[in-house]
């Protein structure tokens, strides 16, 4: 058992946090202002080739794997968990063309995504809820040899930034059937609609995507037609919930260091308040909460780069991460106070950032689900 | 255009304490970085080979952990780089620092420029650029803020105490490059990956062909007593009266502390 970074995961760390701390902090006030991530943001951040990390090198990305994804993500979430949301759902976009599409998707997207010219995403859920994909009430209906969608996805990060999305469709012939149909550029009738406006997050762009009659060739079929269950949840499950438990390491990491910072100069009665047993538990258990995420979604994502199945891990990463950011991004309030709570101190972004990352990529009742299952089959 | 960039690995200034007792940069623990106007002077290096192609060389002066900083340098694009690291290269003073400097630069061969930043973070002498450059025998500029080659050799800007002056010399120089030249790139990953497969070379005392009294402490001309803080602290005084008599007293005050301006005391 190796704990440590491979030379390349060491350099990548290096990059992603002079990124985030000598780049991306100066927009984050901005950012949160305006709820919007500026296009020199997702551009320098594309320059940086961090949408390339899970692209195959074949197809001019660096096929960095898991790993190194959470170690980036984690790093820019520590400044901005909006951006890496952002960027967790672009690699998520990524994924189902580099793990099922053909020879031809994966020539005709991957090289332009990972140079970040194209924003990719993934859409599942409706209004009929995310935890129940079968749910899903969108309509594929064959054409010749096109099919035409029509459907509302709602929730959908990037819905108005992204340029090629992966849409998890009910097959009007077989409602049993689902399938993943890539719409793109060429493909006519497919528009965002209403941007939510969310307590948190705020620059990482959620809302609808409209289907009218939207013509979709066949060749924009990722898998087989009745592949999509398959194909979005492990999409979900493996990248999803990854990129969630990294964005949740970049906000325990955030909080821990605010509170640390602040609890060693904020003095009362003659000394700094972490000379306190009471601040210093809260410490404790912040500190604890963050390696423990840690070592679960290293775990999680070290199983997946040697091609073994990770998705109850996957799970295990992001319940219990996600869970703790709040935890601790609520501490941290609670170290600094009254300033706590005020606009110009960072750590009440924490909280209202961490919030959301529980009902990402599947909710903590789904997850408890999930390894429920998994500990029941292994020790029954 | 052989350019050779001078890089210092220094603490992380966010992470700095000093030693109470003995006044001095608690170093063990600390996480390094780049200095980060060394990066200004690797940037300046990277646009002028872009401009001029050529190769950019990186070296330091360090213990063996300075390895980071050189692929650090590597991975933002520098082609090569050396490191002078033995334990007779410890407690170097500016000029012990130039002399290992000098040798090593004249080690990788054959150069047009070197760059280096215009002063480090932690030391913040700005010694060291222009006595490599004596050493090396080459003309220097200081605090440049821009830079283009030249008919003649290279053509700079440099910001003086009287404001900003042109200066122009033939190849090879040495110039100290300022924060506001240009805005350093960032580890392009792509880039990144490439720089395991760069040579980074090591030299230690013997290989540099220097003598234990050339650098070091020994051979350092400086030795340092003691480092003391300079005492901070704030007087408030309520200057009452009319406002000719308040404005009097104040511009008295000013006289009094050296606060006027060199124009005089208007």
């Amino acid at each position: 058992m190796d704990f440590k970074f491979n030379e390349d995961q060491e350099m990548l760390s290096k990059a992603a946090r002079s990124f985030a701390d000598e780049f991306l902090a100066e927009y984050v006030e901005g950012i949160e202002e305006n709820d919007e991530m500026p296009r020199e943001v997702i551009e320098e951040a594309a320059a940086r080739d961090f949408m390339a990390v899970t692209i195959p090198e074949e197809y001019d990305g660096l096929g960095m794997g898991h790993l190194a994804r959470i170690i980036l993500l984690e790093e820019i979430s520590r400044v901005s968990a909006a951006l890496g949301m952002l960027l967790q759902v672009w690699h998520l976009g990524i994924h189902p063309i580099v793990r099922f599409g053909s020879e031809e998707q994966k020539q005709k997207y991957l090289p332009r995504m990972a140079a970040g010219e194209l924003l990719a995403g993934l859409a599942v859920t409706e209004s009929t809820g995310g935890s129940d994909p079968t749910a899903v009430q969108t309509e594929a209906v064959k054409d010749g040899d096109d099919y035409i969608l029509n459907g509302r996805k709602v929730y959908i990060t990037s819905s108005h930034l992204s340029k090629v999305v992966g849409v998890m469709a009910r097959m009007a012939d077989d409602p049993k059937s689902f399938t993943i149909f890539l719409l793109d550029e060429d493909c006519p009738g497919w528009r965002a609609g209403r941007q939510e406006k969310k307590i948190g997050f705020k620059g990482s762009n959620t809302g609808d995507l409209i289907m009218e009659d939207c013509r979709v060739p066949a060749a924009n079929i990722i898998g087989k037609i009745g592949d999509g269950l398959k194909i979005g949840l492990n999409s979900i499950g493996e990248v999803g919930r990854a990129g969630m438990a990294a964005v949740s390491l970049g906000i325990l990491a955030a909080s821990l260091e605010d509170a640390v910072k602040f609890s060693n100069s904020r003095v009362l009665g003659g000394k700094a308040i972490n000379k306190n047993q009471a601040i210093q538990i809260k410490l404790a258990d912040m500190y604890m909460d963050l390696e423990m995420s840690r070592l679960l979604a290293y775990k999680a994502a070290t199983l997946g780069d040697e091609g073994q199945r990770c998705d109850t891990e996957m799970a295990m990463a992001k319940y219990y991460s996600s869970e703790a950011s709040v935890r601790s991004a609520k501490a941290a309030c609670d170290i600094h106070g009254g300033l706590g709570y005020m606009m110009e101190t960072p750590t009440q972004r924490y909280l209202r950032d961490a919030l959301l990352v529980i009902s990402s990529a599947g909710t903590t009742e789904i997850q408890q689900i999930i390894v429920s299952k998994a500990a029941i089959k292994k020790y029954s | 255009m052989e350019i050779v960039v001078c890089i210092k690995q220094v603490p992380d200034p966010g992470h700095i304490q000093l030693d109470p007792k003995t006044g001095t940069i608690i170093r063990g623990g600390v996480p390094a970085i780049i200095n980060t106007v060394d990066k200004n002077a690797l940037e300046a290096a990277l646009q002028l080979r872009k401009i001029n192609g050529g190769r950019v060389t990186v070296v330091s002066m360090g213990p063996p952990s300075t390895v980071e900083a050189l692929q650090e340098a590597l991975a933002l694009g520098a082609d090569r780089a050396a490191l002078a690291s033995d334990r007779a290269f410890a407690g170097a003073d500016t000029l012990a620092t130039s002399v290992t400097l000098a040798a090593l630069i004249n080690k990788t061969g054959p150069f047009d420029l070197v760059l280096c930043g215009y002063s480090s973070l932690d030391g913040g002498t700005a010694q060291v650029g222009p006595q490599t450059a004596a050493i090396l025998e080459v003309p220097f500029f200081t605090a440049v803020q821009k830079m283009e080659k030249s008919a003649a050799g290279i053509q700079v800007e440099m910001e003086t105490e009287e404001g900003v002056v042109a200066a122009e010399s033939s190849l090879p120089a040495l110039a100290t490059i300022t924060k506001g030249m240009n805005r350093p790139r960032g580890i392009r990953l792509s880039e990144a990956k490439k720089a395991k497969n760069k040579e980074l070379f090591t030299y230690d005392l013997q290989g540099l062909g220097l003598s234990d009294d050339q650098v070091g402490e020994k051979g350092s001309g400086v030795c340092m007593v003691e480092v003391l803080p300079l005492p901070a602290g704030r007087d408030a005084e309520i200057i009452s009266g009319e406002p000719e008599e308040i404005a009097g007293k104040i511009q008295g005050e000013i006289m009094k502390l050296g606060l006027q301006s060199r124009g005089g005391n208007k």
